[in-house]
């Protein structure tokens, strides 16, 4: 048994909120240079000369990338020989947060309520979610969602008779009809299998892995080349003005399911694809 | 960075030369809305009551900026999904707001609206805000503090740059430059 006092995930928490808001991971950055490179279009390779300006700017003067700093979803691995103690642990990562959220300048973006709409000042509560994992580690992954993409996500109960070629329409059809609407270029996370509930928690967990890595199932990493070169296909492009570049990658999760079922889940994130994570 | 240089706020005529893919740097004064600050823009409206901002010829940015860091005018200042605020743009637009500014498609009432009265649906680009932030150069609240980031701010910019999306006669660039990128390699 290993003990962590949770003051630990206060500070890790807090940093991660800051550390994730103004600094773009290099697999995200690498495809936005990239993207602007293979560019015909000039408005194409103009928006995505500005956004990598952009990233650059807000590394040196210390300012989040965007200004929808998001709501922060925390994702937990805990290792089963680990005793937590001081705080309760959901107090620690919303302590966390709030004083991350305060202390980076980041935006307050969410309301206590969902129909009476008062913001709670603070950013908190963070979406949390944990896994008992072996080992007496604790891995901590902050990632901050902007809700410009989030509002642009998807998610159906197909009959297994729909197949595979049923998902990956839906997929493609998702981000035709977000448009411009989620500040394409995007990262496209899909989940398929589980249920309802655990179909949009592997849609959301697939973007948070990197865009260099594709699925260790060659069956699934087939499908991510696949539909990434049919959104391509689709000319949306950066912003919506046209062009080549409408999504920087394509990541599949998945999990068994019923006999009866194949929900999919489509998980729209933007190119400003955010998260940090630490391991106590 | 390029651009045709136009002041706000923004006469009818000067809107009426501006053509859907005309990249465009706006220098004066901007008002910023979201949805909170619609709301009540609106429920003002509805009451018969004077609104806090001189909205003939206004253009009307959507964000909600990150708060400024010590020694800064303003945090990150990008625009938001435009589309949220579609229900209450038609009604302003009828009032004298000239300009929007913000991200994303717009409603056919939208549309309606700008070519109704000559007015003018520009794109930032989403996602850029630590960019435009550099742009503006003064920053204060007008009203609705206890909105934070979605109060009213007036924001003085320099060069702050636009693409235009919507223009007065109704042309679109969501649809024309996907469309002219698809057939082959045109100039927008
Ligand atoms: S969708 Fe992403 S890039 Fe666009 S405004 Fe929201 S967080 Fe920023």
């Amino acid at each position: 048994m290993r003990e962590i006092k949770t003051g630990a995930i206060v500070d890790a928490v807090r940093e991660m909120c800051i550390e994730a808001n103004r600094e773009l991971p290099a697999d995200v950055a690498d495809r936005i240079r990239a993207g602007g490179g293979a560019e015909p279009w000039p408005p194409a390779r103009d928006t995505l000369e500005k956004l990598v300006e952009n990233f650059e700017i807000a590394h040196r003067e210390k300012i989040p990338i965007c200004q929808d700093t998001g709501m922060a979803c925390v994702f937990i691995e805990l290792g089963q020989d680990v005793h937590l103690s001081g705080i309760p642990l959901a107090e620690a990562v919303n302590e966390g947060v709030r004083r991350g959220y305060a202390q980076g300048f980041l935006r307050k973006s969410v309301v206590a309520d969902p129909l009476r709409r008062r913001n709670t000042g603070d950013n908190t509560p963070a979406l949390l979610h944990v896994d008992i994992v072996p080992g007496d580690q604790m891995e901590i992954l902050v990632a901050p969602k902007g809700f410009g993409s989030e509002n642009m996500s998807r998610l159906a109960m197909f009959p297994p008779a729909a197949g595979e070629r049923g998902v990956k329409d839906f997929v493609v059809e998702t981000v035709k009809m977000a448009g411009p609407n989620p500040c394409p270029p995007i990262v496209v996370g899909v989940g398929i299998g589980g249920s309802f509930d655990r179909v949009a928690l592997l849609a959301k967990k697939a973007l948070l892995r990197p865009l260099d890595r594709p699925h260790s199932d060659p069956y699934y990493a087939a499908m991510e080349k696949e539909l990434l070169e049919r959104i391509n296909a689709l000319g949306i492009g950066p912003q919506g003005f046209g062009g080549l570049t409408t999504a920087l990658g394509v990541n599949i999760e998945t999990f068994p399911t019923h006999i009866a079922g194949l929900p999919a889940a489509v998980n729209i994130n933007c190119h400003v694809s955010r998260h940090a994570a630490r391991t106590l | 960075m390029t651009g045709i240089e136009i002041g706000a706020p923004l006469a009818r005529e000067e809107a009426l030369k501006l053509r859907a893919g005309d990249a465009a740097l706006i220098s004066g004064v901007l008002y910023t809305a979201r949805d909170a600050a619609h709301a009540r823009l609106i429920e003002l409206l509805d009451r018969g009551g004077e609104l806090p901002i001189p909205i003939t010829d206004a253009i009307i940015y959507y964000v909600g900026p990150t708060p400024a860091g010590p020694g800064r005018v303003i945090g990150s200042a990008g625009p938001t999904t435009s589309y949220r605020m579609d229900a209450y743009a038609p009604r302003l637009l009828d009032i004298g707001l000239r300009g929007m500014i913000g991200k994303g498609r717009r409603s056919p009432e939208v549309i309606a609206g700008i070519k109704r009265n000559g007015g003018v649906y520009f794109g930032a680009i989403g996602g850029a805000g630590a960019l435009m932030a550099r742009c503006v150069t003064a920053a204060e609240v007008v009203c609705y503090d206890d909105l934070g980031s979605e109060a009213i701010h007036r924001l003085t910019v320099k060069d702050f740059p636009v693409t235009v999306v919507i223009d007065a006669h109704g042309n679109d660039f969501y649809e024309i430059g996907v469309r002219n990128y698809a057939e082959g390699g045109m100039k927008p």
